[in-house]
Order: structure tokens, then sequence, then C-alpha cells
């Protein structure tokens, strides 16, 4: 297998937040905290893209370089993972990460940080796999269940893509190469009638 | 030997030694145990298809699930066969 990977289509991210959503509610993530956020360019103007984002799980991972006390580790999939036992809430990996996936969560009366939370690929963390030790400090382990993240498999329009690297990109390969553009759009017949639908009809005015 | 000389022969040698590929192995990066994903979950929550502990059926699996839930060309053109 590949590394695991996740890759968002901009052409088709509709900004409606289901993978947050998906994220927040699978791993019962708490206020403050957001694993995976959807980012706008140019909002309200023509040519607005959103993508989402959250932890690439990088082939070669900032936050894991500099982590002073080494909490981070990868698996055999590529996934990068930390464990919360070791980690000391300094906020270093937050400000080596280009995608500000780590996230700090505030508790007590004056906003302490804690320690830091990150998205997992769905695949917990060091505790045993689908333990309610894991689940309390890491979410759902849905890649042991044999499933894929839950804000992939969740996406409204298929613009996120998770999974084996591999397969991932063959999918967006694919769908880039067939999917056209204006009346060609993949479904736009389905949608709207005819695959010329939106243009003038002969024989009409 | 000159300096100048030990110079022109120190100096490309410098160069070239920047010209490496860091190592990016994929695998543990260190000892933190954690079981692999494809040996299953301790709960009542796992997809039926694959069996825990086989990694290759694990990974079939994911492949699968991959192409059937994230590649709706796949779907649909398996749909105009069984149609």
């Amino acid at each position: 297998m590949a590394r695991m990977k996740f890759i968002c289509d901009s052409e088709r991210c509709i900004e409606c937040n289901s993978c947050v959503t998906a994220c927040k509610n699978e791993h019962e993530v708490p206020w403050g905290v957001n694993r995976r956020r959807v980012i706008t360019l140019n909002d309200g103007v023509p040519g607005e893209r959103s993508v989402s984002v959250a932890c690439m799980h990088c082939s070669d991972a900032p936050c894991m370089a500099v982590c002073p006390v080494n909490c981070f580790y990868r698996t055999d999939e590529g996934v990068v993972l930390h464990d919360k036992d070791v980690c000391i809430g300094c906020g270093y990996c937050s400000y080596a990460c280009p995608f500000g996936a780590p996230q700090f969560p505030a508790s007590g009366s004056f906003g302490v940080r804690g320690k830091m939370d990150k998205c997992t690929f769905c695949a917990g963390g060091p505790e045993a796999s689908g333990s309610q030790a894991e689940f309390e400090k890491y979410g759902r382990n849905r890649l042991a269940e044999g499933k894929l993240p839950a804000c992939a498999e969740m996406c409204s329009t298929k613009a996120l893509l998770g999974g084996d690297g591999d397969v991932v990109a063959e999918i967006f390969r694919n769908r880039v190469v067939n999917r056209g553009k204006g009346a060609e759009v993949w479904g736009w017949g389905t949608a709207y009638g005819s695959r010329q639908a939106g243009q003038p009809q002969k024989g009409k005015s | 030997m000159k300096p100048r000389r030990i110079v022109w022969v120190v100096w490309p040698l410098a160069l070239l030694a920047a010209c490496k590929e860091p190592p990016q192995n994929l695998g543990s990066s260190n000892s933190r145990p954690d079981t692999p994903a494809f040996k299953g979950a301790d709960n009542a929550f796992a997809a039926p298809g694959w069996k825990p502990g086989d990694r290759t059926s694990w990974e079939q699996h994911l492949r699968t699930r991959a192409q059937m839930g994230q590649n709706e060309y796949n779907k649909i053109n398996n749909n105009d066969k069984a149609s």
C-alpha cells in the first residue's frame, strides 16, 4: 500500500462544511478545536474557490522535526500521529505546520492551552485500536474498522478524496481527464435534461 | 601540495556533498508502540468484507471502498452494466 493521503478538488468543493461536521461528530472533538476547516479564496467574487484543509500527513513532516519531546510518529501507512501522553502542549508544531493543522483546546477559567490535537486520518493513536481510551484521546479509529476517513466518505460532492495515495490519485486523474467543461461537465445532462442544456435552443429566441 | 590546489580539490567535493537525497523510507520512524490498523479494532463497528489481521485483505478492502465510495464514474458505469 502506498501512503495514505488526502486531496481536495477545489473545482468541486462547495464550502458546505460537511467534512468539518463529519469530523467533529465522528471524533466528538471539543469546542474550539477544528481538525478540519474549509478555506475559501476570493469569497463572493467570480473565480471563488474553496478547499478543505486538515493535517496532510506530510512525508517529511515539519511538526515531527520540531517537536522537542518527539511525541510524533508515523505509521506504516504514512499517517502522522502523536502521543498525547508525551505532548507538552508547547505549540512548536503549530508554528511549523504550513496548514495550521495542530489545534490546542483551551480549558479552565484562564483558557490554559491543552495538549495538541489534530487530524489522525481516522487512525486513532497509540492506545489499543478501538478502545475507549483511544476514543477519548484521539477519536474513532476508522482505519482499524476497515473504513476510510469520515470527512472524505461524507463529502457531498466527493471533492475531498482520502485513502491510499495511488487510488486517490487515480480517481482524481480520471476525473480531471473526463469532466470536461461547461455543458460537458459530468452530471449536467442529468440535472438539466440534456448535455447541451444551458445553450440557447435552435429555433427559439 | 599548494593551498590553492587543495581548495580546488576540496571545493567541488563540498559542493557535491550537498547533492544527496534525504532518506524518505516508510516505516515507524521511532519506537512508538501502535497496533497496525490491519489488525482490526476491538469494537463492534468493523466494516464487513475483510479479515482482521490479514494485511492483504485489509488493503484490498480499502481500495475497493475508495473506488466504490469516492469514484462516481465507477459507480455510474457499474450501474449502467447492471441495468
